[in-house]
């Protein structure tokens, strides 16, 4: 499916806001949208909803042989996702340039930031390391994906827990969560993504550009800081010239979002501690708010009743008796009884397996072994505590 | 001869939802005569032989004298004729004009179907502009075809529009209690300060007012009245319209 092209007059309105410093939704330039971080049920499971952009993450482990080049260090994997349910733009299976684009930026604030201790994921050197595999699936688009799925990925990451392990020489035991409580990773500092989009040549700038901001913008400029001030990465896109003063006072900005959003992340985090020690609910089904739309009062639909007493006694009195009462049970061995004899195998047999059957029973006698089953395929042998068990094999 | 009107008078107003089925038997009269009823289904209601069946979920609305049609509430639009919509111009091919209308595909619209427009006087759209026209072959075998002008060759409000102002999407439902002849959503809404409205059947809304601030407020103010009750709408309203003065 195609998008719906941008039209001139909402281009123009648009760039005309901008430049009297107003914004579609009434934010100021450098607010950021409500962000809300829930975490499921699972270990490491994590959505983040910036306003209406909505990005689940999951981490997962595996127990993997390492790299050559690295045998003591564990290995991490990031893969983000542009669902088709995200944005008609999207088509499934395609890798476009914005996806190629928000996993390099993913990986390169994550992994060569450094913020995962990797060494800690090594249990065998040079034979068995966790990795750790991070998947970001964007559900709603509506502008600054990178920005929500890095705080998605690095809650997912402080939330994850992976399984306890023990090692004796060369084996390795791995337990489960019911046996021995999983481990969080050991993780240095948060590294978070903020998204600063330039408009008018980079003489007007916006924080956290929505959808229709975005399509507007001629460059982006995207940095992604941790926070005690370090930068992680900055990348510049749309070709655009930056002075010197607009790229630091955007560090400056970032500096204190990132601050904001750490500490919105902390609180997410202790919460979801507290209520899973506290033994109360927690998972996507709390998270939801419940929107009252279906507790507005109705007035009491009138349901058609008029003749349910008719219809309902003419199916009693016009409906067929029921089939014949079931068997009563017939007590065979010890413990064992059968009701009813089952239906005639009607697949056709050949005449020899018939001849078969016939001579069986006739040997039976009550004390001994019955097989009752005429079935090709199984055997069932009743075991009698004081009689020896004699198998009978029909397998064919 | 009411029987047919009165199986539909009982659910006037209430949510039927699909599979409702309204079957009419016909008693037979004394004197061999059978009386018709013309009834007219509207959008949600379809004929099955002897009965009306319920296509869409919604409330039962009756308009006089005999037409009955569902209500109901969604956000995507399909194309259907002598609807006016709001499109945006995607390409030039030949001689059409392909419009982006919200529907599974594009309308085509031909240069000539405006207002003075000859093989010579070409009309003036560029791609990206907002055209306002009428459909007038619309089902789900062809391709959609709008015009901009009506049966008697003139523009009548349709055509380019929106120099400035602000396009947006709503639903359905909403875009038409704004177009009902006695809106109380437009009344609410003059009263706060003066502003251009195109409103399409599509779920676009086109607003201009004096500043981009007030074009804005309009804008969020139609967005949210979507869920409100009147009452609600009016005490926001009035919050507004206090605020600004």
């Amino acid at each position: 499916m195609r998008d719906t092209p941008l039209s001139n007059c909402e281009r123009r309105f648009l760039l005309k806001a901008i430049e009297e410093k107003k914004r579609l939704d009434g934010r100021e330039t450098y607010d950021y949208r409500n962000i809300k971080i829930s975490f499921g049920t699972d270990y490491g499971c994590c959505i983040v909803e910036l306003g209406k952009t909505r990005v689940l993450c999951q981490v997962s482990c595996e127990l993997v042989p390492p790299k050559d080049s690295r045998p003591t260090e564990g290995i991490m994997f990031f893969n983000l996702e542009l669902s088709p349910m995200a944005s008609p733009a999207f088509e499934p299976n395609r890798q476009s340039e914005l996806s190629v684009t928000l996993n390099r930026q993913l990986e390169r604030c994550l992994r060569n930031s450094k913020c995962i201790d990797t060494e800690s994921l090594c249990v065998i050197s040079g034979e068995k390391v966790w990795q750790i595999r991070v998947d970001v699936h964007v559900l709603n688009h509506d502008g600054n994906l990178m920005d929500a799925a890095s705080i998605a990925a690095i809650s997912a990451l402080s939330h994850f827990r992976r399984p306890d392990v023990t090692i004796q020489g060369r084996d390795v035991t791995v337990f489960s969560p019911e046996e021995r409580d999983p481990i969080p990773l050991s993780i240095y500092h948060m590294p978070i993504c903020v998204s600063f989009a330039f408009f008018l040549e980079g003489s007007y700038l916006l924080v956290d550009p929505c959808e229709r901001e975005e399509r507007v913008k001629d460059g982006l400029l995207m940095i992604a800081m941790n926070k005690h001030r370090e930068i992680c990465s900055i990348q510049s896109s749309g070709g655009i010239m930056l002075l010197k003063d607009q790229v630091l006072r955007c560090s400056k900005i970032a500096s204190v979002k990132v601050s904001e959003i750490t500490e919105l992340i902390n609180k997410a985090l202790e919460n979801d501690r507290k209520i899973r020690k506290e033994g109360g609910k927690f998972g996507f089904a709390e998270s939801m708010p419940k929107q009252r739309i279906t507790t507005l009062k109705r007035d009491k639909a009138p349901v058609e009743m008029t003749d349910v007493e008719e219809t309902a006694s003419d199916i009693v009195n016009t409906t067929e008796t029921t089939t014949e009462p079931v068997p009563s049970p017939v007590l065979v061995g010890m413990g064992t009884a059968q009701v009813g004899e089952g239906i005639v195998n009607s697949w056709g047999l050949d005449e020899e397996e018939e001849e078969d059957d016939e001579p069986q029973t006739e040997d039976t006698k009550t004390d001994e072994v019955m097989v009752i089953s005429d079935s090709e395929e199984e055997e069932v042998v009743i075991l009698n505590e004081v009689q020896k068990s004699k198998k009978t094999s029909k397998q064919k | 001869m009411d029987t047919i009107h009165a199986c539909f008078k009982e659910k006037i107003g209430e949510v039927l939802l699909p599979g409702d089925v309204f079957s009419f038997s016909f008693p037979e009269s004394g004197d061999g005569t059978i009386k018709t009823e013309k009834i007219i289904c509207g959008p949600g209601l379809r004929r099955n032989g002897e009965e009306v069946k319920v296509c869409k979920s919604g409330i039962l609305r009756h308009k006089q004298p005999n037409m009955y049609w569902i209500d109901s509430q969604q956000r995507r639009y399909v194309p259907a004729k002598g609807e006016s919509v709001i499109g945006i111009v995607t390409t030039k091919a030949g001689d059409v004009f392909k419009v982006d209308v919200g529907g599974s595909e594009q309308a085509s619209l031909s240069y000539l179907a405006f207002e003075g427009a000859t093989k010579r006087n070409r009309p003036n759209v560029q791609v990206g502009d907002l055209v306002y026209g009428q459909f007038t072959i619309a089902n789900k075998d062809m391709e959609p075809e709008l015009v901009c002008i009506d049966s008697c060759g003139r523009a009548n409000g349709m055509g380019v529009f929106g120099a400035d102002g602000l396009l947006f999407k709503v639903s359905l439902g909403l875009v038409r209690r704004l177009l009902a002849p006695q809106s109380e959503i437009v009344k609410d809404l003059e009263k706060i300060f003066p502003f251009e409205l195109v409103v399409g059947m599509n779920g676009r809304v086109w607003v201009k007012a004096k500043t981009v601030q007030q074009t804005l407020i309009v804008t969020n103010l139609l967005e949210t009245c979507e869920n409100m009750t009147s009452q609600q709408r009016q005490t926001l309203f009035k919050k507004v319209a206090a605020g600004f003065f």
